[in-house]
């Protein structure tokens, strides 16, 4: 970072930083030991969140320069936000966080080969249904012809960093062209209709993880719900708000809005607890934009989590069973601390007959997932999922449900590397519960719940 | 800035990963919970054993360079704003549990433990360490021994300062004394465990405490009583405590606090009642009935609207969690939030919650009420916006009012949070010039050169400062 650098930055964390937000933080530090980052770094005070808004506020006012080492604290943090539902004081660090990382980005100068991946990330794949559903398929022709294969036997993978390699074998079997290119058909729910939802589908949940889609809509169908997917909408902007990418979030999020304004539902469903804590958003991100606050607003008051609107829709009263397992949940941090979504998965698992039901410790802590972060911060990453795994070993479970992709990609890449595949299974809740419904005692299922 | 000859003296003590002196580390220790007051230390230093604090100590020492231990900054006093540079010592190394000694009913701790840590061990034995300062999910023991701090079961229970038997101090000259031990009878010589118990850091530095653990009492219950006004709670309490009932816990919340507690915790706090009192009894069983149904009656007598016993220690516990933000949730209803810690004898509650809010109305500032009634312990608080100076000053009258008033009740200036920088202005309200004079040969008697905590207790001159500093 040169000096301009630092000055420019610095003029932008005075102008855009929010200062009632900042002040709000009156540094009791209620945040500080749910903070993986501080916890991990034997309680640095500068790796926490009391820490880190400090350290915006003394930018912003100009007490210190905007470094390399405030860089990097504000990059480390996994932005899992499991400070805000401890903070008393109700500061939204999650938004400071956004837009602390968006002015050290907009005026960072990356190397080119950073610059050339966060271009194709995110201006030329996320936004792109297509061009999603092309990449995946190349994985998925990868995956079936032999190639997969070939590649682990020479070994070519150990050119890759270790946790990418890993991360190959973690990856699911990826769907085909033609089945991601079929469009979701509306559904009618059978008799009357207890609710009329939209489903926002995703861009990574609608192709590697169609199928956990498909099984998302027969639940809602089973439920009770009419079912409309907007063929417009796009990527919700997760991945581009938490990497500093703002005005690719702000895009997308007026083109989701405008999808779903013309569908007239009660609630918009996701099943990805990254995605919907985003959308939930979409209120904040436009707040200043005249013409788009309102509809942000509304748009977020719709969010609901699938596994939120199946209990309201009383579906863990309908018979579920399964044959019997040990079966413990971890946490989407932002279902969970953004959305406030986390009593209802876990109610919908201990109703399932055959689950035992087991709670593990720190639940609620990120696993290390945390949108690109176990890229781009492989070590710290890896240091997060090893703590999750022994906590997962204590429970005994043979099956982890999770709620968010990027969190089961994260904790099949932690079975994968702890070598108990074959013996613990991850698996999306969605998932989990179809097979629940198909095992029930009447099968046959006679229509509602 | 410090000498780089230092810089590597003190790296080469503690190991170089521990001697931390980047922008952002320093920016990082120099706050504390204290609102509007800031200063960077020159270095973060992490000792990993209490011969590290000696030698650290004695080059401090030998060098003038101040010294400010810090536990996780969560004091409201300024007590770890490092005011005058130097050092900030931290104990995030030594935060180990040494013995807990289940025949002799004591903990050994280093200072570094966490209040809540400690808690939990010992009551997995079945044993009881009653100081629960509200930020012990947070505070060291060492932060604890150092402010003194109360809690929530200071009336039937004490203070930090009654549960220490011991304590192992490095004294600025780098020497190691060891005080008390795992007695319950000790009178030899001056008692140095009372003096350091509460001296902000300001004698020597704290490293490894006995604390005395007791019996777990065999049963809890809590209750809640609304009130259409402030006066008729506070006068329950005096009466509660005049007809010999000692509860674990009383504690007084009025509206405004309610109603930001509430929007916090959301666990259905009554936000239409003008105040509220928490009570709580443990002990055996028919002790704990037979209390809280004398304590209702009193306080129906005494206008409750409702009084109501909590269904379960679930349900007990998100009401002492929810008294616990209640500080950090007034931060909700402005920019600043300055809370202060005037205390009073029992008896003159009333008054005293009665004198807050007119001298609130008189210099036109918004302050919200609540503390440790039970042990006359108020905490005043005032939400205001920094940025203001013109009410800030308003704010400052106010506050030097509350104090004059609370000691010509019989009251102190600061009944846990410790006097700091914040109060120093004030304490020769309370202790006199000599009595001033008397705690000043302490402080030169044990730290001749100055060097810990500069600035703290004694204010530099008698003139009153202002509350707050920019």
């Amino acid at each position: 970072m040169t000096a301009l650098d630092k000055a420019k930055i610095q003029a932008e964390f005075k102008a855009r930083m929010d200062e009632d937000e900042l002040l709000n933080c009156m540094r009791c530090g209620f945040c500080l030991p749910s903070c993986p980052t501080y916890v991990q770094s034997g309680n640095r005070e500068a790796y926490s969140p009391r820490g880190r808004i400090a350290l915006m506020k003394a930018v912003a006012d100009g007490r210190i320069e905007p470094d390399e080492d405030i860089e990097r604290t504000l990059n480390e943090c996994l932005g899992c936000r499991a400070c805000e539902p401890v903070c008393p004081s109700g500061v939204r660090y999650g938004h400071l966080l956004e837009e602390a990382r968006d002015i050290i980005n907009r005026n960072k100068k990356y190397s080119l080969p950073a610059r050339a991946v966060r271009s194709l990330v995110f201006k030329h794949l996320f936004p792109h249904p297509k061009r999603m559903r092309r990449m995946t398929a190349l994985l998925g022709v990868y995956q079936r012809t032999g190639l997969a294969r070939l590649v682990r036997k020479t070994k070519l993978l150990n050119l890759l960093p270790q946790p990418l390699a890993a991360m190959e074998r973690a990856l699911p079997q990826a769907p085909t062209l033609r089945e991601m290119s079929r469009p979701h058909a509306p559904v009618r729910a059978r008799g009357t209709a207890r609710a009329t939802v939209g489903f926002f589908s995703g861009c990574l949940m609608d192709t590697m993880f169609r199928e956990t889609n498909i099984a998302t809509m027969k639940l809602l169908e089973k439920a009770g719900c009419n079912i409309v997917v907007p063929g417009t909408q796009n990527c919700c902007g997760a991945l581009h708000g938490h990497a500093g990418e703002k005005s690719g979030a702000v895009e997308l999020a007026k083109r989701n809005i405008e999808a779903f304004e013309s569908a007239d539902v009660d609630y918009i469903v996701t099943n990805a607890g990254g995605c919907g804590a985003y959308l939930a958003d979409y209120g904040h991100l436009l707040r200043d934009d005249p013409a788009w606050a309102g509809r942000a607003a509304s748009f977020s008051a719709k969010i609901k989590d699938i596994s939120a609107i199946l209990f309201e829709l009383g579906f863990h009263e309908s018979g579920l069973r399964l044959p019997p397992q040990v079966v413990t949940y971890q946490d989407s941090c932002h279902l969970r601390n953004v959305q406030r979504t986390s009593e209802q998965p876990r109610k919908l698992l201990r109703a399932i007959e055959g689950v035992d039901y087991r709670e593990m410790e720190q639940a609620d802590r990120c696993c290390g997932s945390a949108g690109i972060y176990n890229l781009v911060h492989a070590d710290l990453s890896m240091k997060f999922l090893d703590d999750k795994m022994a906590r997962v070993r204590e429970t005994q479970a043979t099956t982890i449900v999770t709620a968010n992709p990027g969190c089961l990609l994260q904790m099949k890449l932690g079975v994968e590397r702890e070598g108990l595949s074959g013996r613990v299974r991850v698996v999306h809740i969605a998932d989990f519960l179809l097979e629940a419904m198909d095992n029930r005692q009447d099968a046959s299922g006679s229509g509602g719940v | 800035m410090l000498d780089p000859s230092v810089l590597n003296e003190l790296k080469a003590i503690v190991g170089p990963d521990n001697v931390e002196s980047s922008a952002m580390d320093r920016l990082a220790y120099s706050y504390d919970a204290t609102p509007n007051l800031q200063a960077m230390p020159d270095a973060v230093v992490s000792p990993r054993s209490t011969e590290e604090v000696s030698k650290v100590l004695a080059l401090c020492n030998r060098r003038r360079i101040p010294v400010v231990p810090r536990g996780s900054g969560t004091n409201l006093c300024g007590g770890t704003t490092p005011l005058s540079g130097g050092i900030v010592l931290l104990f995030r190394h030594m935060n180990r549990i040494l013995e807990i000694d289940e025949q002799n009913l004591t903990a050994t701790v280093q200072a570094g433990v966490i209040t809540l840590d400690l808690i939990r061990e010992v009551e997995r034995r079945g044993l009881f360490y009653p100081p629960d300062p509200s930020s012990m999910k947070i505070s060291t023991i060492g932060g604890n021994l150092n402010e003194n701090s109360g809690g929530l079961r200071g009336l039937k229970y004490g203070v930090t300062r009654d549960y220490v038997l011991g304590l192992e101090i490095v004294l600025p000259s780098g020497d190691i004394i060891r005080t008390g031990g795992k007695l319950a009878k000790d009178v030899a010589g001056y008692d140095l465990t009372r003096l350091f118990v509460g001296s902000e850091g300001t004698l020597g530095v704290i490293t490894q405490a006995i604390l005395k653990l007791i019996p777990m009492p065999e049963s809890k219950k809590t209750m809640l009583a609304l009130y259409g006004s402030l006066e008729d709670a506070a006068a329950s309490v005096s009466a509660i405590i005049a007809a010999r009932i000692i509860p674990a816990t009383l504690e007084f919340l009025d509206r405004p606090t309610l109603e930001v507690v509430e929007q916090f915790a959301q666990i259905g706090l009554p936000t239409d009642a003008q105040a509220v009192l928490l009570i709580e009894q443990d002990g055996p069983p028919e002790v704990v009935d037979r209390d809280l149904a004398r304590m209702a009656e009193i306080c129906r007598g005494h206008r409750a609207l409702s009084v109501r016993v909590a269904r379960d220690e679930n349900e007990a516990d998100g009401l002492r969690a929810a008294r616990r933000s209640a500080l950090s949730a007034l931060a909700r209803l402005a920019p600043t939030t300055i809370l202060e810690d005037a205390t009073v004898p029992r008896s003159q509650i009333a008054p005293m919650v009665r004198a807050i809010r007119e001298i609130a109305d008189k210099y036109g500032v918004r302050i919200c009420t609540f503390g440790h009634a039970g042990d006359g312990n108020l905490h005043p608080t005032c939400v205001t916006d920094a940025r203001d100076p013109d009410e800030l000053h308003r704010v400052e009258q106010a506050f030097e009012e509350i104090f004059e008033r609370a000691i010509e009740l019989g009251g102190t200036i600061t009944g846990e949070h410790g006097v700091g920088v914040v109060k120093a202005p004030y304490l020769e309200m309370k202790l006199g010039a000599a009595g001033i004079e008397a705690m000043k040969a302490v402080k030169q008697a044990f730290d001749p050169n100055g060097i810990m905590n500069p600035g703290k207790v004694f204010a530099k001159s008698s003139r009153k400062r202002v509350v707050v500093e920019s």
